[in-house]
């Protein structure tokens, strides 16, 4: 399947995967994010159950304590 | 537009602080004197002499709720612009009414979680206010790391996006009031295409 994150296109190597299939393969390791899926917010407690599909428009940010 | 045009049509607008430490006091002291009409500024908290390394509060406000010095101070800068205080701790019951009919929302919070808890409220409960969020202002140096982003029309983000505060990394006036200053210049670059 093939995405677009953080406006670059990104493949991956199998038909559908979850958020939180995709922050294990990206390793996006930071604790606190931000996931939007074609412009709709991801709660933290949806990674699991929420899926991404080829074609997605997929933006992440870490969020940084300091203010 | 000339200055009288720009401060006119500025002066039309209210924008929502959601944090008066360090990102929250720099920003709202920015768009007072920018000439932002009306300021709606939220935070539970009293300023502390360790504050004063980054905050706009001065030595002889310690002690005093954040909101109510950041009131005055902006109010010796500018009368004319409204602060509107809450001294309350935002949560995701209270966000919606404290900053009902503002054009934007600045956050400016500490923690991450409280960050997070901020657009996960908003994006759902108040989709069409811009949110500009700040995150990754630790330390010193590094200026040109610090950027502004925008995810989409409802959400954008300035920061080094990399550097989260700890003891050895404080944060610091200058990264501080640099981000601060960025969200600032954003709002005004959004509310300067709003009718």
């Amino acid at each position: 399947m093939k995405i677009v994150l953080n406006n670059r296109e990104e493949v991956f190597e199998r038909d559908v995967m979850t958020v939180s299939d995709m922050i294990t393969l990206k390793s996006f390791s930071f604790k606190l994010k931000i996931i939007k899926i074609n412009g709709k917010l991801i709660p933290r407690d949806q990674y699991e159950s929420s899926f991404i599909n080829d074609g997605d428009i997929v933006q992440m940010f870490y969020l940084m304590s300091g203010g | 537009m000339k200055i009288a045009e720009i401060e006119k049509h500025l002066r039309k607008f209210r924008i929502g602080i959601a944090g008066a430490g360090g990102l929250g006091s720099n920003c709202a002291v920015c768009l007072a004197r920018a000439g932002v009409g009306t300021l709606v500024i939220a935070d539970f908290d009293i300023i502390e002499v360790s504050n004063l390394s980054r905050q706009y509060y001065f030595n002889d406000q310690t002690g005093q709720p954040k909101v109510l010095a950041l009131q005055e101070n902006i109010n010796r800068i500018n009368p004319e612009i409204a602060v509107i205080p809450f001294k309350v701790e935002l949560n995701a019951d209270n966000i919606q009414g404290i900053f009902n009919g503002c054009h934007l929302i600045i956050e400016a919070f500490d923690r991450a979680e409280m960050k997070e808890m901020l657009i996960e409220t908003t994006q759902v409960k108040m989709p069409g206010v811009p949110v500009i969020v700040g995150s990754g202002l630790a330390g010193w140096g590094k200026s040109e790391d610090i950027k502004c982003r925008k995810i989409d029309d409802s959400l954008y983000i300035c920061g080094d996006e990399t550097l989260e505060t700890t003891g050895e990394l404080p944060p610091l006036a200058p990264r501080v009031a640099i981000v601060a200053a960025m969200q600032a210049n954003l709002a005004l670059e959004l509310l300067m295409k709003m009718e």
